[in-house]
Order: structure tokens, then C-alpha cells, then sequence
């Protein structure tokens, strides 16, 4: 069967991130960036349907051209080649471009049987691009994926969100999106790393998936940032004294913060 | 499903002062399993004594079993400059689980580069996969130093060697499979002296109580005693006589991985001190204010990037079969096991009495690293090894 995996570069999480000045768009310069975790996820999981089922994983990537260290981990952990769309046009794009972008990326490649996403990426957290490209698709939805299990034909996951666990089921094609919980994704191994730069990875520009320049990027987003301003530092918390009722006080603090 | 495919750069050779994209990639993966699969532990496997086998296997997956080891065999078919990479990647979590796994390294590639393929075949695999472990079994309590004097008797019966003998300090000891032995089968001396693979459960070996030590408390160090053990012609590595050169041969690789351990131990020991020094208040001040520290830092720096440019010197030199790589080597593990050792010992005075606390894992670091100044050869041997080379040169 035929995967695709959609990966992203984010600046690390443990690195200081911050917005440009002078559009609000993401600051790439000033952060370490790497593969976001939640697409290592997604590719561990693909890798593991495709050692299960046989067939081959691609991974699909729109980004700027430092992106590349991000497909080459993908490509390290074991997948087989990558498509990397990447234009100047794009800088800005929100998720509905961008949603559209990689569902034209994604019918650049023939006969795909899978996609798989993160649920959300770290950095922007719309965590709605997965279910606009299978609209765009239109492809069956599975997201939030805690389990995900494959027989080549059909698709079922266990999506799990704050009011259960639900088991839902689609014929392929679909697509599936994963949450933290899926799976810890692999090292890449030595030989991975060694392999990955000899893997074929197409760079595609908007007009070769099929779009124009003037459908994308901050120009033409549907929605535009107006403002942004960093986070207040965060003040200090609460102080209980204990003074015999501590105990009381505090399950009374966090009832009152409805967190029990 | 393939696109249409664009070719990408060629990556540019590796230079001595910078690394290339596969050489970063290598070292960050290393360095990552260090840090999530290593350092959290480090200090407990210390108190522990414990050996992390689970976690040997795990690092097994990602190739540290066989970074240098022919790609035919199960290896990762590197080069000994990556693994030098490696080592000290890996030494940031604990430079005794990385000089064991240099180890094990180091008796792979004896059997990868002495054996026949018929030799490879049967045990590479699964040393690469790091499912049996391996040990390197030279010392003995009357020969150190002066190895060519070991007395552990090889007697040919039909198609098999009988073995007697000692051998000490052996690293891994009863937990590895796979022995790399040095033993007599001819004259007294270097020339007398040849290479068997044993397997850890032959009938008649048997192992010493583990060693209680000052530091490298993550692995076993045992004696190995050979009584009456059979062992198949078929498992001699190369000629007979020619054991000693396969010992020292091992050990020019095993002394840059030693090195690159102790960088990799003193780095980690300053990047504590970094983090330190910007918390910790003293008269008022940060104490990363005071000169005298930011002085201190300077050296540790300073001497940590000398020793690791002269190990990585003597890494491409090895790569490319020099004549001098064995002086090299030595130069290089003298230089960057005291170094590391000094390093490691300033961290923990900037530490102040939190750094000879366990806690802390830098008093860990400085007794683990005080061993890599005496053992793959002492430093005394290493100025002997490097002043012979350069009385050679001068004649
Ligand atoms: C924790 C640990 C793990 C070890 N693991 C292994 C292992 O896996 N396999 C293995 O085979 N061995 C192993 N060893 C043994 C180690 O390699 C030896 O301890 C080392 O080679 C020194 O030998 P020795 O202890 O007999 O000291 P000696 O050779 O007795 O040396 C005593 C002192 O004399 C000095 N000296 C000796 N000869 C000279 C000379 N010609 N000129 C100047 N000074 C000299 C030495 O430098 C040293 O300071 C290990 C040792 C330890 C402590």
C-alpha cells in the first residue's frame, strides 16, 4: 500500500520562539527547527503499516528550502522518497492554503492508498489541515488517532478525544491523523542516515502542483493576522499555607479551577 | 507513485575543522539516544551497579553495535571518524556505557578485519545487533603493561586449542558471549602470542566476582578464567604468532574511542558548569560573574577543543592507513583522557559541594573518566609508544 505522511518543520519547543514584526508571520531564522515530534509520530506509524503490509511511504512537505533537514530525518527513519513543495509564493499561507497545497502536492502521486498527519503541529496549532485535505481530497476523515490498525483495504482507529474513545472505520483511500499517544517513534539508524540523501525527493514549486501563485501566500489568505503580542510572563500562583486545612484548601482551589 | 525526481547536492568531504550533513545527522542521533536513553539513568545504574543490557540492545537498532564494521556482516560500514563522533555523543550520557559499547566495537572489527568470511558470518550479525556482547580479553594479574609477557596457554589437541589460564579487568565479563582472548601457542614473548574467539558458554569457563571499583560502575569488570576449554581450531583469528598485532591493531581504534569518551564525559561536565554558574549566587552575584570562574571556563574549553582536534587528526589518519596512525592514536588518547579527566575535575570544583555530591552526576563523570588515563594502554605507555616513534623517526 501507498503512503503518504505529512510533515512539517517546526522551531524546536525548546528553543525561544517568536513572530516577525512585520507581518506576524513565524520568525524561522530565530529557532533551532526540527521535524516536528508529532510528525515523527506519523512516519513511525507509516513505516509500521508499510513493514506490516509491504508498499511504500512518501513523505509530503511544504516549506521553505531549510526544510529539506526535516525530510532528510523522515527519510533517515526509513521512508522511501519525499515531494517538498516549496515557493517564496507560499510564505504566510494559513491552513486553508495550505490545506490546499498539500492535497495538490498529494495528486502529483499516483495511487495513494494512505494519509497520515499529525493531529496538530506544534508551532501554529490550527489543527485543522488534516481534515481540509481529506475535504479537498474528498477522502474519509479519521483523526485524532490514539491506535491506528490497516489490512491494505480498510482503515480503523481509535480516536480518542475529551468525551471517549471512539472506534471508527473507513475503506481507503483515507486519511488518518495521530495524536502523542500512537506509537515512540524510532531512532533512525546509522545506516538511515547514510541511505536518506541517496532517497529521490522532488521539490516542487506552486505552479507544478498545479496552483497559482495568486492563491497563495499572506496576500490572498483568507484569514490575516491583524496583530499579535508575546504572551504576559506568568505570574505567580496561588500560595496555600498549610495550616491543618491544606489539603482542603487545595482540592477546593482546583474544583474552582473545574480541574477535578 | 514516483514524482518527478531533482538530483540534490553531492555531499561536500569531510574536513578536520568541519562536519559534513551526514556526519551532523550521525552525531545528533547519537547524541539524542544519549540524552533520552542514557543520561536520565546514568546516575542511578551508577549507584546500582547495573548494567543496562535492555539499552545496549536498543542502541543495537540504531547501529552502535557495528559503526565500523564491514555493512556485509550487519555493520553500519562507517568510518573510524564518525565513530569517534559517536563515542563522544554518546559519552555526554555516560562515558562508561559508551567505552563499553567502544568495547564491543573494538572486538567486532578484530573479527571483521583478521577472521574469514566464514568467521564474519557467524559472529558479526549478532554482535552488530548488539544481541551477544563482546569482550576483549588481554590483561592478566601478572601481565598489564606489558602484555607480551601474558601466560594464558593455547596447547593444540587435533582440531582444537586446550586453554589455561587468567585474564583480568575484563570488561563485560560474564555478561558477553563472544571472547576476543589472547593466548600463548608458541615462544615466550610477542611473537608467541595468537587471537581465539571464545564463546561465553564453552565448558570450563568460568568468571571472577565483579570488581568493586572507583568508577565505570555501569558495566561488569571480572576475571576470566579458562580451565580446560576446548576451543575449535576453526576459531583462531588469522596465523598463529600473530595475536599481538591483532591486540594492538584493535587497540589503535579502541584508544581514539577511549578518547573520544572522555570528551564526551568532560563535556558534558562543562555544559553543566555553563548552566551553573549562570544560577547559582555567591556575594550578591552570579557566580558565572566572577572572572576567575569565566577564566576557568575559557581553559576547559579551550583544552577539551585541542584534545578533540588532535583526536580527530588521528581518526583520519587511522581512515587512511597512515604510517603514523598508531602514534597518532596514542598522542590522541593521552591528550584527551587528561584533559577530559582535568576538565571533569574543574567542573566539579565549580560545583562547588554540590559537585561531589552523586545527585549532582559530576563526581560520577570525574571517577568514571580517572580510569581512561590507565587502561586501552596507561598514559606512561601511550609517551612510550609516541617517544619510540619519534627516536625512530630521528635515526
Ligand atoms: C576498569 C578496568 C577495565 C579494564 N578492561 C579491560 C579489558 O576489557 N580487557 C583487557 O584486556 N584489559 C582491561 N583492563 C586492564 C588495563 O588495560 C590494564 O590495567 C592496564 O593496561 C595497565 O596494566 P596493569 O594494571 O597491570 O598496570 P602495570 O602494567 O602493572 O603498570 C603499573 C604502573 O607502571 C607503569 N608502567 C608500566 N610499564 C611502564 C614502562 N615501560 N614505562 C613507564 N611506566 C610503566 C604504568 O603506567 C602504571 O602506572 C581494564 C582495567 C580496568 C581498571
Amino acid at each position: 500500500m501507498n503512503i503518504v505522511v505529512l510533515v512539517k518543520q517546526v522551531p524546536d519547543t525548546w528553543s525561544e520562539r517568536k513572530l516577525s514584526d512585520a507581518d506576524h508571520t513565524l520568525d524561522r531564522a530565530s529557532a533551532d527547527a526540527v521535524l516536528d515530534e508529532i510528525n515523527e509520530r506519523a512516519v513511525e506509524e507509516a513505516l509500521l503499516a508499510k513493514e506490516a503490509q509491504g508498499g511504500e511511504v512518501t513523505v509530503v512537505c511544504m516549506g521553505p528550502e531549510r526544510a529539506n533537514e526535516a525530510i532528510r530525518k523522515a527519510l533517515s527513519m526509513g521512508a522511501d522518497s519525499a515531494v517538498h513543495v516549496s515557493d517564496e509564493a507560499l510564505h504566510g499561507s494559513d491552513a486553508v492554503q495550505t490545506a490546499r497545497t498539500l492535497a495538490a502536492a498529494i495528486g502529483t502521486l499516483e495511487s495513494v492508498d494512505l494519509v497520515i498527519a499529525g493531529n496538530e503541529s506544534t508551532d501554529g496549532r490550527a489543527g485543522a489541515v488534516p481534515a481540509m485535505v481529506a475535504e479537498l481530497l474528498g477522502w474519509p476523515q479519521l483523526t485524532y488517532a490514539r491506535k491506528l490498525d490497516t489490512d491494505g483495504q480498510s482503515v480503523s482507529i481509535e480516536r480518542e478525544s475529551d468525551a471517549g474513545v471512539a472506534t471508527v472505520e473507513a475503506n481507503l483511500p483515507a486519511l488518518v491523523s495521530v495524536t502523542e499517544k500512537i506509537n515512540e517513534p524510532r531512532y533512525p539508524s546509522f545506516k538511515g542516515i547514510m541511505a536518506a540523501k541517496k532517497k529521490p525527493v522532488s521539490t516542487l514549486s506552486v505552479a507544478d502542483v498545479g496552483l497559482s501563485a495568486d492563491e497563495v501566500g499572506l496576500g490572498s489568505a483568507p484569514t490575516q493576522v491583524v496583530s499579535s503580542a508575546p504572551a504576559p510572563p506568568k505570574e505567580a500562583g496561588v500560595k496555600v499555607t498549610d495550616e491543618g486545612e491544606g489539603g482542603v484548601q487545595i482540592v477546593e482551589f482546583l474544583s474552582g479551577q473545574k480541574l477535578v | 507513485m514516483a514524482a518527478p525526481t531533482t538530483a540534490r547536492p553531492e555531499t561536500p568531504p569531510a574536513s578536520p575543522f568541519s562536519l559534513n550533513e551526514d556526519q551532523r545527522a550521525i552525531q545528533e542521533t547519537a547524541r539524542e539516544f544519549a540524552t533520552e536513553r542514557i543520561a536520565p539513568h546514568a546516575v542511578q545504574w551508577d549507584q546500582d551497579k547495573h548494567f543496562p543490557v535492555d539499552v545496549l540492545r536498543e542502541a543495537g537498532e540504531l547501529g552502535i553495535g557495528g559503526v565500523y564494521i564491514d555493512e556485509r556482516f550487519g555493520g553500519s560500514g562507517l568510518s573510524r571518524f564518525d565513530s569517534a563522533l559517536i563515542f563522544e555523543a554518546l559519552a555526554t550520557g555516560c562515558p562508561t556505557i559508551s567505552a563499553y559499547i567502544s568495547i564491543h566495537n573494538m572486538v567486532a572489527w578484530m573479527i571483521d578485519a583478521y577472521g574469514d568470511d566464514e568467521q564474519r558470518q557467524r559472529w558479526l550479525p549478532s554482535l552488530c545487533s548488539m544481541e551477544r556482547l563482546g569482550s576483549y580479553c588481554l590483561t592478566e594479574p601478572e601481565a598489564g603493561s606489558d602484555a607480551g609477557a601474558l601466560q594464558t596457554r593455547a596447547v593444540r589437541d587435533g582440531d582444537h586449542y586446550v586453554v589455561n589460564g587468567v585474564k583480568q579487568f575484563i570488561s563485560g565479563a560474564g555478561s558477553s558471549g563472544v571472547y576476543v582472548v589472547m593466548v600463548r601457542t608458541g615462544q615466550e614473548g610477542p611473537k608467541g602470542i595468537s587471537t581465539l574467539v571464545v564463546d561465553g558458554d564453552s565448558e570450563g569457563i568460568s568468571f571472577g566476582p565483579e570488581e568493586h571499583k572507583m568508577g565505570w560502575n555501569a558495566q561488569p569488570t571480572r576475571q576470566v578464567v579458562f580451565s580446560d576449554v576446548r576451543v575449535p581450531v576453526a576459531n583462531r583469528l588469522g596465523e598463529e604468532g600473530i595475536g599481538f598485532r591483532i591486540a594492538m591493531a584493535g587497540l589503535d581504534g579502541g584508544r581514539l574511542s577511549i578518547g573520544a569518551c572522555s570528551l564526551g564525559g568532560a563535556q558534558a561536565a562543562l555544559d553543566k558548569s555553563l548552566d551553573y554558574v549562570r544560577e547559582r549566587s555567591a556575594f550578591g552575584v552570579k557566580i558565572g560573574e566572577f572572572q576567575t570562574l569565566q577564566f576557568k571556563l575559557a581553559d576547559m574549553a579551550t583544552e577539551l577543543e585541542a584534545a578533540r582536534m588532535l583526536l580527530w587528526r588521528a581518526a583520519s589518519a587511522l581512515d587512511a592507513k597512515a604510517s603514523d596512525a598508531t602514534r597518532l592514536c596514542a598522542m590522541a588518547k593521552r591528550m584527551a583522557t587528561d584533559n577530559g579527566f582535568a576538565v571533569a575535575n574543574e567542573a566539579l570544583q565549580i560545583h562547588g559541594g554540590y559537585g561531589y555530591l552523586a545527585e549532582y552526576g559530576l563526581e560520577k563523570i570525574v571517577r568514571d573518566l580517572r580510569v581512561h588515563q590507565i587502561l586501552e594502554g596507561t598514559n606512561e605507555i601511550m609517551r612510550l609508544i609516541i617517544s619510540r616513534g619519534l627516536l625512530e623517526q630521528q635515526s
